[in-house]
């Protein structure tokens, strides 16, 4: 598996995720300004955490100019497989590659601690590695994490399964509990926890390698 | 010219909860008849062109950028100014 690690200016988890889907999960990872124009050649792409563009207007709403941005549709596109974590799943609501918004967390204070989930479903590219219903623990850190989408989009969602991720003790207001949903395709996710902060028992638990896992048998046929 | 007075706020189904914590805090100074707050964004641009190609455009401006139509809605008036 080839993968590109975007770096937007703020940008500040690329190079934990470039960690965790590079030596610890074993794919090809570099990582990829927000200048560059061609994605052609990779099998994942995933948008980093952080604060891209300083979050000026809202969170995501500048870095969706951003001259990479044409070119991750054209891959969205074309099938190939888009991860946006936390600022990254911003970025890509605000592209309109997934459905709904992020707006500020319930409570108005930025929350940073370990988050227990339930995988909703387990047969997406991103999550086989994991069972339906399982529950993990991933960190989450973020002040604009409240999931919004209208009640049609949310039960679309539903019907079509695009609910990847659910919060157990819902720590910021989300709609229905939402952690991390899919477009309808399926190639493209978002997510506000951080499995690239839980990909080493050093790091205080391991229960986000299975996402990195999951893209490396899906794009590689590895850990069969 | 035209200057273009934009104002943004959040969808009524949204809620906001700085725009509570304001309501409260009002009420508990004693402000009891406020009876909702809303918090928006006010952005003036000024742009030449005729007015039907800078309506056109600003309204592009504001469902592309200055407003997710997701989560807010947006109105604006256009006056003439001069140059």
């Amino acid at each position: 598996m080839k993968a590109a690690v975007l770096n937007f200016p703020g940008s500040n988890c690329a190079e934990d995720l470039l960690w965790a889907v590079g030596p610890i999960a074993g794919a090809h990872a570099e990582i990829v300004p927000a200048t560059a124009t061609d994605l052609t050649g990779y099998d994942l792409v995933l948008v980093p955490g952080g604060f891209s563009y300083g979050d000026y207007l809202r969170s995501g709403a500048i870095a969706k100019f951003a001259p990479v941005m044409p070119a991750l549709r054209a891959f969205a596109e074309a099938g190939g497989y888009v991860l946006g974590i936390c600022n990254g799943f911003q970025i890509l609501t605000e592209a309109g590659l997934l459905p709904g918004a992020l707006q500020w967390n319930r409570d108005l204070t930025f929350i940073c601690e370990p988050e227990p989930l339930v995988v909703e479903n387990a047969t997406t590219a991103f999550t086989r590695r994991y069972t339906a219903g399982q529950v993990i623990t991933l960190p989450i850190a973020h002040g604009e994490g409240n999931y919004y989408a209208d009640d049609a989009t949310l039960t679309a969602l539903e019907a079509h399964h695009q609910v990847v991720l659910r919060y157990q003790h819902n720590p910021n207001g989300s709609c229905r509990d939402i952690a991390g949903i899919t477009n309808e395709a399926g190639n493209v996710m978002g997510m506000m926890p951080h499995p690239e902060r839980a990909v080493e028992a050093l790091l205080g638990g391991t229960d986000g390698l299975g996402m990195f896992e999951s893209l490396m048998e899906v794009c590689d046929g590895a850990y069969a | 010219m035209y200057k273009a007075k934009i104002f943004v706020n959040y969808k009524p189904s949204v809620l906001d909860p700085k725009a509570t914590v304001i309501q409260q805090t009002l009420t508990r100074l004693g402000q009891t008849n406020v009876d909702s707050v809303m918090v928006g964004k006010y952005f003036e641009l000024v742009l030449q062109g005729n007015e039907a190609a800078v309506n056109e455009q600003v309204a592009k401006l504001c469902s592309e950028m200055l407003a997710n139509v997701n989560m807010e809605t947006y109105r604006y008036t256009l006056e003439e100014v001069e140059a």
